[in-house]
């Protein structure tokens, strides 16, 4: 599973909220620390939708910068990976503030309702 | 066709149950919770209440999945109407919400037995079963262990443990790379294992996705071979951050390979401060009491 299982599970729960209705968009927020690749996320969407009410939906992937926090200083890092080292205190005791996201933020959905 | 890991939707799950051979399919990643069955996507675009009769299946917060058919009142409910009616809609959904959730019940069935559970995690040979069989029989006198054993196929790694006369189920991911939290509820419910023992579930050999899942354990051990070179704690870090352990095996080779020990246990520190490392040889015994300890005390400590 792993990326494909996740696309897999976007695209079953997107079906789902959408109630049958046309879906335009779907906005995705990766953390760039989750260990998930936008780019193959992209790659299973499409194959994912195929034969779906989502054929031909737009994609949006969010990537959330990875940060941690200083549990010594309260200093805040920028990460690239999940670990890292503060600049200020030289503690190698980070806290992950941000970064692990994994989730659907929203739809678009064309409107029919007057 | 999974690009990143090689594996496929439609695996092939299967549970044996190593003292009777019996296998079983087991469904793989609950994923028909979220969707509508058969045509029920095909939802109308005419407004009229009437044709709002369809079924559905719907996931409450608790993970009850719950399918039944739309009546023109429960379609009109206000808030389903409103995010139909809303052009976007907000969702927040986490993606492997299924599985933690799942996982979570896991862990309430292990400390309601005070069973504490194992996920031992690595590459592919660095020394999982061997590790395995060694600790069982060493241990056989003192502390029940049974044990669940993920491979993508066969199950040669079963049959050795099932030789040391201990309990063990073996399940196929097929081309699945790790096991999910539902497979290891599965195996429990096969294995049944007594409770005040420890049950090890060695996954699939895989550093990158077993980190991903929960299976409801109480700690994730993380084994690496002095053979695999001393940098693999910072190139796959999402496992050795998600591990309460490390155990640094095959030490009895340290003289044949170029590996830098200190090395090795700064990238682990430094990428899980936390983590509790031993250095062991399955081979001859080497450091294997102190692992032994750290089982008998996290038992006694978790489960009294
Ligand atoms: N020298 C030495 N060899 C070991 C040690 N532990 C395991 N091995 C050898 O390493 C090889 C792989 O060991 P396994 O226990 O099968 O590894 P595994 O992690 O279970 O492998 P998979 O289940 O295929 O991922 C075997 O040939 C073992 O005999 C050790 O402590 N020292
Ligand atoms: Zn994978
Ligand atoms: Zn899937
Ligand atoms: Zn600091
Ligand atoms: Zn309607
Ligand atoms: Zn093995």
């Amino acid at each position: 599973m792993h990326e494909l299982g996740i696309t897999h599970n976007i695209v079953a729960i997107v079906i789902e909220n959408a109630q049958g209705l046309t879906v335009k968009r779907v906005t995705v927020e990766i953390g760039q620390l989750s260990a998930i690749m936008p780019d193959a996320i992209r790659f299973c969407f499409d194959i994912c939708c195929q034969g779906t009410i989502l054929d031909g939906t737009t994609l949006e992937i969010i990537e959330i910068p990875g940060l941690g926090k200083c549990r010594h200083c309260g200093t805040r890092i920028p990460l690239s990976q999940p670990f890292g080292q503060c600049y200020n205190c030289g503690s190698i005791e980070l806290e992950i503030i941000q970064g692990q996201e994994l989730k659907i933020k929203e739809m678009e959905v064309e409107e029919i309702c007057v | 066709m999974c690009v990143t890991c090689g594996c496929s939707d439609e695996a092939n799950v299967t549970l044996t149950n190593m003292e009777t051979g019996v296998k079983t399919a087991i469904e793989e990643h609950h994923h028909t919770h979220t969707l509508p069955d058969g045509t029920v996507i095909t939802h109308s675009h005419h407004h009229q209440e009437k044709e709002h009769h369809q079924t559905h299946s719907h996931t409450l917060t608790e993970g009850t999945v719950v399918t039944h058919t739309h009546t023109s009142s429960t379609i009109n409910s206000p808030q389903i109407h409103a995010q139909i009616h809303a052009k976007t809609i907000s969702l927040e959904e986490k993606l492997l919400q299924k599985n933690d959730l799942i996982a979570a019940q896991n862990r309430g069935w292990f400390k309601g037995r005070n069973v504490l559970a194992l996920n031992l995690v690595s590459s592919p040979g660095s020394g999982k079963t061997t590790l395995l069989t060694r600790t069982i029989k060493d241990l056989k006198d003192n502390l029940s262990i049974s044990v669940i054993e993920g491979d993508q196929e066969t199950a040669n790694d079963a049959q050795k443990i099932r030789e040391t006369g201990c309990k063990v189920v073996q399940i196929n991911t097929g081309t699945g790379c790790h096991l999910e939290a539902s497979m290891i509820e599965r195996g429990y419910q096969e294995l049944k294992p007594e409770p005040n023992s420890i049950l090890m579930i060695e996954n699939v050999g895989n550093l990158v996705c077993p980190a991903l899942f929960d299976l409801g354990e109480y700690a994730k051990v993380a084994i690496l071979s002095v053979t695999e070179g001393e940098d693999k704690p910072i190139k796959y870090p999402h496992m050795f951050r998600e591990s309460k352990v490390m155990i640094l095996t095959k030490i009895d080779l340290l003289p044949y390979v170029p590996f830098d020990l200190n090395l090795c246990l700064e990238y682990a520190k430094q990428v899980n401060p936390k983590i509790e490392i031993f250095q062991v040889s399955s081979l001859t015994g080497e450091g294997l009491s102190n692992w032994y300890n750290w089982l008998k005390q996290t038992l006694k400590v978790e489960t009294f």
